[in-house]
């Protein structure tokens, strides 16, 4: 069976939700964290943790894709240790955007703030109360995500440059409507 | 020689006796506690008072002549949070430059039978004062008696929260306040 051109319809769907979710997610975080204490802020903190349990539930929706699906091949003109390089860097985004909610829901445990997703239903807490633990996993929350940072827009870059520079019809793999028809 | 005995006899029956009206009337505050609850974006938490004084003194045989006033250094709070504790004592809290004390003053505390009482009283904080009723239970540890009880409040009512955090959808207005007393007599 040759392996298809493009991600199914469904995968793609829940490529660039998470995408726009996590653009979402990421600038709200760096705001929300300066502002001093005040009703904003702890609306704020709420939405960018709904925001990042959605993220995390999503996550796991497309590991469960990925594990059941084969992705379509790379074009055969990118050099192997191109596609290996690829490879690796999709699997770091999976382990960061697990990570990275995983992180902020051990956080909130630790500060002893449950959390209650969409204020609605409240999610086990992954640890007790322990304040320096806390601290230790906002830096590592934080940490994850500059490296989130640097990854994405790797990503991009690399996408980018398939497109407009090699023309390879790599990036219509996601984004259907792109692809050159031979 | 039989005097003697009989004598005996009654003393060890007093001795052994249950001991009615005993009166409680020290308060052991490192044993005991004030916590509150209450609901921040739907999600629930609790903090503490830490400082606290109590006079008081509950005879369980004998409620109606028990008596008891709580008075809280309301800066002694800890939310768990340290940048809501350092808002706690502003103006818009608590404000405690003015008004440094919370205080219960019981005026009125009856059995409701099977160890649970219920005491009726005046609560002040922030300068405004407004009854309250408060059930607790009672039971006896060695020489020690524990009270537990519990009440809810609406801080909007001691204005507690203005402003800004008047709010009610993102801090709610309903507070519990749950309580765990320990007090022994004194000798
Ligand atoms: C993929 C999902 C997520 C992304 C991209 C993300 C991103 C961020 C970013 C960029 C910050 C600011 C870090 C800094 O520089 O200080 C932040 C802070 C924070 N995040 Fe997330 N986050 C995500 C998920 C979560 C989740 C699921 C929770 C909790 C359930 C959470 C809780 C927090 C909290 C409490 C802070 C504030 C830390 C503080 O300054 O006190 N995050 N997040």
């Amino acid at each position: 069976m040759a392996t298809p051109h493009r991600y199914t319809t469904s995968a793609i769907a829940l490529h660039w939700m998470v995408a726009a979710l996590i653009f979402c997610a990421f600038p709200l975080g760096l705001y929300m964290s300066d502002l001093k204490l005040s009703p904003l802020k702890l609306q704020l903190v709420s939405y960018h943790k709904w925001l990042g349990v959605t993220i995390f539930l999503l996550v796991l929706v497309r590991l469960v894709w990925r594990a059941t699906h084969t992705p379509p091949a790379l074009p055969a003109s990118i050099a192997a240790w191109q596609q290996r390089a690829a490879h690796a860097l999709h699997h770091l985004l999976y382990v960061l955007m697990l990570g990275i909610p995983g992180s902020g829901w051990l956080m909130s445990s630790a500060k002893g703030v449950p959390v209650v997703y969409l204020g609605l239903l409240k999610l086990p807490d992954l640890v007790g109360k322990n304040k320096a633990l806390g601290n230790v996993l906002e830096t590592l929350h934080a940490s994850l995500n500059y490296t989130l940072l640097a990854l994405v827009l790797l990503h991009i870059a690399a996408a980018l440059k398939h497109q407009f520079v090699d023309r390879d019809d790599t990036l219509s793999r996601m984004l259907p409507f792109l692809e050159r028809k031979p | 020689m039989r005097a003697l005995s009989h004598y005996l006899l009654l003393a060890l029956l007093l001795v052994a006796s249950p001991v009615h009206a005993q009166e409680f009337n020290e308060v052991q505050t490192a044993k005991s506690s004030i916590v509150f609850g209450y609901r921040q974006m739907n999600v629930p938490l609790t903090g503490t008072f830490s400082k606290f004084v109590i006079q008081a003194h509950f005879d369980p045989g004998k409620p109606a002549a028990a008596q008891v006033r709580i008075d809280i250094d309301l800066s002694s709070i800890d939310t768990g949070n340290s940048d809501a504790d350092e808002e706690m004592p502003g103006k818009l809290w608590f404000n405690t430059q003015q008004f440094p004390t919370g205080q219960f003053v019981s005026s009125n505390i009856k059995a409701l039978g099977g160890g649970r009482y219920e005491a009726q009283g005046k609560l002040t904080i922030k300068g405004k004062t407004l009854d309250v009723t408060a059930p607790f239970t009672f039971r006896q540890e060695g020489a020690n008696a524990i009270f537990d009880g519990s009440f809810k409040l609406k801080r909007l009512d001691y204005a507690v929260g203005e402003g800004l955090w008047a709010d009610i959808a993102t801090v709610a207005n309903e507070v519990s306040i749950t309580f765990h007393f320990v007090a022994s007599s004194k000798k």
